[in-house]
Formats: structure tokens, C-alpha cells, sequence
């Protein structure tokens, strides 16, 4: 198993606002638009320096998708910041028509994504987001890992022409992608190369599946690891790869186990290569208050489940 | 500059010529909406022959034009007949309204790339907010034209309208000159019947907007109140337009009543409508 290591954790919002601040340098075109969450993204760094392509909007979403939808006429690149929950089900129509649809060049930046919001509960702990932006034709759908890769993927998404749900979180986590890789829309990204079993992870559930391969592998069990960053377009070629030389497959998010990355898995296996998957996902469920690890541990989403999951996967090959 | 800058009397042979492609268009696919086409027809033709700077090439950004957005998507039929008319594409092509293949959609839409419009709208309340992005992009590109957007009054209703009041009078955008079809009707009924809408007036300007009122159905009030809605821009308010219409105007038995809101013309009512829609040089598609 690969040795993967890292000197900090950090939260993935503030990848985001990073990178937003070096865009705000980079590309006179972008713009950012908060729904009063400008602490709560890590945009204030952005607001600070570049006012004048910064826009409040007030406890308003709907307003603020229609409002990227036309600054994008006349060649702004639009940023929507507020958390994932408001940043798809409270304006789903409005994303649908005016950006989807009208193939508008918005990026939809959602923070606080699933369970690890924590405390607040199950009113802002959306674990349906990936699923209902997938659905949307033309949307390209990310949920990186770290840090490093946030802030490499929301500096990739301004050079990509066409709306993009981005999607992020507030908990510190392991800070290990090299700062210096290069972020490709839609390239999955090969972590570990194993040959029983094929864990497939996305977002906050990296890391749970590095360490997951590492018990596996004291229990002589080869895990092909894979980080699959961006869920649509998803990297077919690479999941049929992996899974045709493991023969079966884990899937790890932090998102309902309907229409997120496991079903998304399943569905180019079972047109491809159909073949043994475990979802390591949440169970049809809404969340609660808890602290984020409590969470992480009640509904299945640790590097222990990932290893029963893999030992279950691999039980259930011919 | 407007690239056809017509005289009232032209505009009036216009816009009956785009009122007979209106009924036409709907009786054709026996489905679509008259009613509201019919009511708004003078705004559009006043838009695209007299008052906006634009040109027929179309351009997604827009820059440098006035541009135009319809957030109430149900009249198309009087959009793509003004657009048609005004040069943006052939007006045979009015004859794929709603047909299967065409770039003339129910609901306007930007899929299949139609000449002209740069939004799609349908689902009612978003094209405010839509314009007063567009309108933000042209101050942050110097640009000094201007955005104008129709809504329908039922459809003030949506909560997003009131957002985006709120924000347009907040960052002073007044460069987007907004109108509200006052046509008292929706699907339901009258609107007193199904949402008071109180007044309308009173409460724009109680959230920042300067708020001018016309006659939507007459060029001699309406170019008017054109003129004085421009000037007013660039004061550091959004500038709204009530404009009261007559829903069906122009056909008198689709006139006062919100039952032609989305109801087609059978083949005897289409014939007494364009009987009453003369045009001096009839040129139908």
C-alpha cells in the first residue's frame, strides 16, 4: 500500500477561498456572489480585495442563480457562494432553467456538504446535492477531497466553459494532494493500485478509504484505490479498468446511497461489466445533530465500514 | 441605434401584421397563448422597431446593445413573431411554433440556439433576477446600454420577483428599465379574483424603484413613457414601467377575459380575427 502522509488538516472551504482569491488575481472576468455566508465560504479574502466584482445578495438564492445566470452575458464568470443544501434543493428551478438549460457558465460553489456540517443538524446536512445536480443535463458535478484539490479545482472550473456544481465541506480533514497536481475535470485520480478489490471514494471519504487500504492491506487484501473527483462527466474508462481486474468494487460518499456516486458507479458497471459493488453511503436517511466524527461513525461512513464493505464485496465474487 | 427607428403609424401596421402571425402561430398547434401575446404586442413592436439599440446579428453578450429579457415565456408567440419581423431570422420559420424539431419552443429557450434570446423562461419569476445580472455585467464592463425585462403581473406572485426588487434598488441598478403587463388576468381567473395584488405601484416604490405607469396599448402613451423611462435611468434607482394592457387587445372577442390566456382559436374564430387585423400590405408567412 502507497504511504500517503500530510503536515495539516485543513477544511476544504477554505481550499475554495483560496482559490477563488487567486482567481480574483488571475481572471479579471470572475465574479462572486454570497447569499450572506461570506465568512462560512472563505470569501471574504476575495471581497476584500476585488469589491467591486463581489456581490451580496442577502438571504436571497434564487435571486443570486438567476443573477449568475445573466452576468454571465457579457462574459463574467460567475461564483455562487452559500452552503450545498441551499445551493440545489431550496433553488433546483432556478438552476434548471436559467443556468442548466440556458447553458450558463455559473459555478455553483456549495459548502458544508453532508453529515460533517455537524451540529446543526439535518436541515443543513443535504446528502441528496450530488444526485440532483447529476440529473441536470449539461451540469458538470465535483466533490474533491482536500484542501489541495479544492483549491485546484476551483481554479480549473473558471478555464471550463459551462455550469459546474462544486461541491465542498467545513470539517478538517488530511491535507495530502501534492499542492502542485494538476486538476483535470472528469480524470479520476489512480491513489493506490491493487488487484482484489476496487474502492471507488469521492470527497471527505478519500482519506477513510487510504486508510481503509492500509487495514486491508495488513489483512493481505490488495486495494485498488481511486479518487474519483469529478461524479459527471464520470471517468468511465477508468472505473471499467479497475473493476475489470478486481472483479468487484467499493463505493464511499458522504451522501445518500440513491443517486450519488455509487449509483453512478453502478450504472456504467451494470451496462459494462456488471460485477459485485458495495455502497458505503448514508441509508435513505436524514442526519442529525452530533459532533462530526459521532456522525461519521452512526451512519456508516468510516475507514471500518469501507474494510467491511471491501471484505463483503470480495466474498461475493464468483 | 435602432435599426428600423419606425413612425407610429408604421408601428401600428406592424403590429398588426405580428398579431395576425399571433393567432396564426396558435391555431396552427392548436395550443400556445394568445391572450397575453395579443396584450403585449405594442411593447414589443415599440422595443424592437423604435426604442432599443440593437443589432439583427445576433450575439449572446450582447455587448454594447440593448438587450431584452421576457421572463412571462408563455407569449412567445408575440417574441418570436417581433424577432422574426425585425430581421433576427425568416419568418417562415414562425410556421415550426411548437412543432416537433423547431428552435421555436412553447417556452422560449437558448438549446437549439434561436436568433435573439439569451435566456430560457417559462417557469415564472427568474427573468428579473436574470436582467439584473446582465445589467451588473454592463456596469462592470463600462457599458452604457441598457436591460430591459417584461414580467406578467399574476406573476409577481413568485417570491423571487421580491428578492430581486429588493436587490436591484440596494446596488442602485439603474441601468434595467422593467415593465409589468398589468393585465388584471392569470389562468385562474382575474387577479383580484385569485391574489390581490394591491398596488402594484405603491409597492415598488416602497422598495426603491422609480415607478412611471402607461398604456400599453397605444404607441402614443407608450413611446412616451419609453422616452421618460430612459431618462430616468442612471439616477441611482431601478426604473419600472406599469403598463396597463387589455390581454386578447386587438381581437374583440379574445378582449376582457382571462379565458384566451392559453386557449387556441378554432378555424371560424381565426378567419373573424384576421378579419379585424387588417394590415396595408399584408405579408403573412
Amino acid at each position: 500500500m502507497k504511504e500517503y502522509t500530510y503536515s495539516e488538516k485543513k477544511d476544504t472551504r477554505s481550499g475554495f477561498g483560496a482559490g477563488l482569491h487567486e482567481l480574483g488575481k488571475s481572471n479579471l472576468e470572475v465574479v462572486a456572489l454570497c447569499a450572506d455566508l461570506t465568512g462560512s465560504l472563505k470569501m471574504d479574502a476575495f471581497k476584500k480585495d476585488f469589491p467591486e466584482r463581489f456581490f451580496q445578495v442577502g438571504i436571497a438564492e434564487a435571486n443570486m442563480m438567476g443573477l449568475a445566470a445573466g452576468m454571465t452575458i457579457g462574459g463574467k464568470i460567475p461564483f455562487t457562494g452559500t452552503f450545498a443544501n441551499f445551493s440545489t434543493g431550496r433553488v433546483y428551478d432556478q438552476i434548471r432553467q436559467s443556468i442548466a438549460y440556458s447553458g450558463k457558465n455559473v459555478k455553483i460553489c456549495a459548502s458544508h456538504a453532508g453529515l460533517t456540517l455537524g451540529e446543526d443538524g439535518a436541515t443543513h446536512q443535504i446528502l441528496e446535492d450530488i444526485g440532483m445536480m447529476r440529473m441536470l443535463p449539461h451540469m458538470t458535478v465535483i466533490n474533491p477531497c482536500d484542501y489541495n484539490q479544492t483549491k485546484a479545482a476551483t481554479i480549473a472550473i473558471a478555464e471550463y466553459e459551462g455550469p459546474v456544481y462544486l461541491r465542498f465541506g467545513r470539517p478538517s480533514v488530511p491535507n495530502f494532494t501534492p499542492a502542485d497536481q494538476k486538476f483535470e475535470i472528469g480524470k479520476a485520480v489512480m491513489l493506490n493500485e491493487g488487484t482484489d478489490v476496487t474502492i471507488i471514494a469521492t470527497g471527505h471519504l478519500v482519506w477513510k478509504a487510504i486508510l481503509a487500504g492500509k487495514m486491508l492491506a495488513d489483512k493481505g487484501i490488495s486495494a485498488e484505490i481511486i479518487n474519483i473527483h469529478t461524479i459527471k462527466p464520470l471517468d468511465n474508462e477508468a472505473v471499467l479498468a479497475s473493476v475489470r481486474k478486481t472483479k468487484c468494487v467499493v463505493t464511499a460518499e458522504e451522501h445518500n446511497r440513491f443517486g450519488g456516486l455509487g449509483d453512478s458507479v453502478a450504472q456504467v458497471l451494470g451496462t459494462n461489466f456488471p460485477a459485485p459493488q458495495e455502497y458505503v453511503a448514508t441509508n435513505d436517511t436524514f442526519g442529525e445533530s452530533g459532533t462530526p466524527e459521532e456522525l461519521m461513525v452512526k451512519y456508516g461512513l468510516t475507514e471500518n465500514d469501507i474494510v467491511a464493505a471491501a471484505e463483503r464485496a470480495i466474498s461475493r465474487k464468483q | 441605434m435602432n435599426p428600423h427607428n419606425k413612425s407610429i403609424e408604421e408601428l401600428k401596421d406592424i403590429a398588426s401584421q405580428v398579431r395576425r402571425d399571433i393567432v396564426r402561430m396558435v391555431h396552427a398547434v392548436n395550443s400556445g397563448h394568445p391572450g397575453g401575446s395579443l396584450g403585449c404586442t405594442d411593447y414589443f413592436v415599440s422595443l424592437y422597431f423604435k426604442v432599443m439599440n440593437y443589432s439583427t446579428d445576433f450575439k449572446m453578450d450582447g455587448k454594447g446593445e440593448d438587450l431584452f429579457f421576457l421572463s412571462n415565456g408563455h407569449i412567445s408567440p408575440v417574441w418570436y413573431s417581433t424577432l422574426a419581423r425585425a430581421g433576427f431570422f425568416d419568418v417562415k420559420e414562425l410556421a415550426t411554433f411548437r412543432k416537433i424539431d423547431s428552435r421555436l419552443q412553447g417556452h422560449p429557450a437558448t438549446e437549439e440556439g434561436l436568433e435573439g434570446i439569451r435566456v430560457a423562461s417559462g417557469s415564472l419569476g427568474q427573468g428579473l433576477s436574470v436582467a439584473l445580472g446582465a445589467a451588473q455585467t454592463k456596469k462592470l464592463n463600462n457599458d452604457n446600454s441598457l436591460v430591459y425585462v417584461l414580467m406578467g403581473d399574476g406573476e409577481v406572485e413568485e417570491g423571487q420577483v421580491w428578492e430581486a426588487a429588493m436587490y436591484a434598488a440596494h446596488h442602485k441598478i439603474d441601468n434595467v428599465i422593467a415593465t409589468i403587463d398589468r393585465n388584471g388576468q392569470q389562468i385562474d381567473g382575474s387577479t383580484n379574483e385569485v391574489m390581490s395584488l394591491g398596488d402594484l405601484k405603491a409597492k415598488f416604490e416602497a422598495f426603491g424603484w422609480h415607478v412611471l405607469e402607461a398604456n400599453g396599448n397605444s404607441f402614443e402613451t407608450l413611446l412616451p413613457a419609453f422616452d421618460e423611462a430612459k431618462k430616468s435611468t442612471g439616477h441611482g434607482k431601478p426604473v419600472m414601467i406599469m403598463m396597463d394592457t387589455e390581454m386578447g387587445y386587438g381581437v374583440d372577442f379574445m378582449m376582457g377575459s382571462h379565458k384566451w390566456h392559453g386557449v387556441a382559436p378554432n378555424d371560424e374564430q381565426l378567419q373573424i380575427a384576421l378579419q379585424q387585423l387588417a394590415v396595408q400590405v399584408a405579408s403573412d408567412y
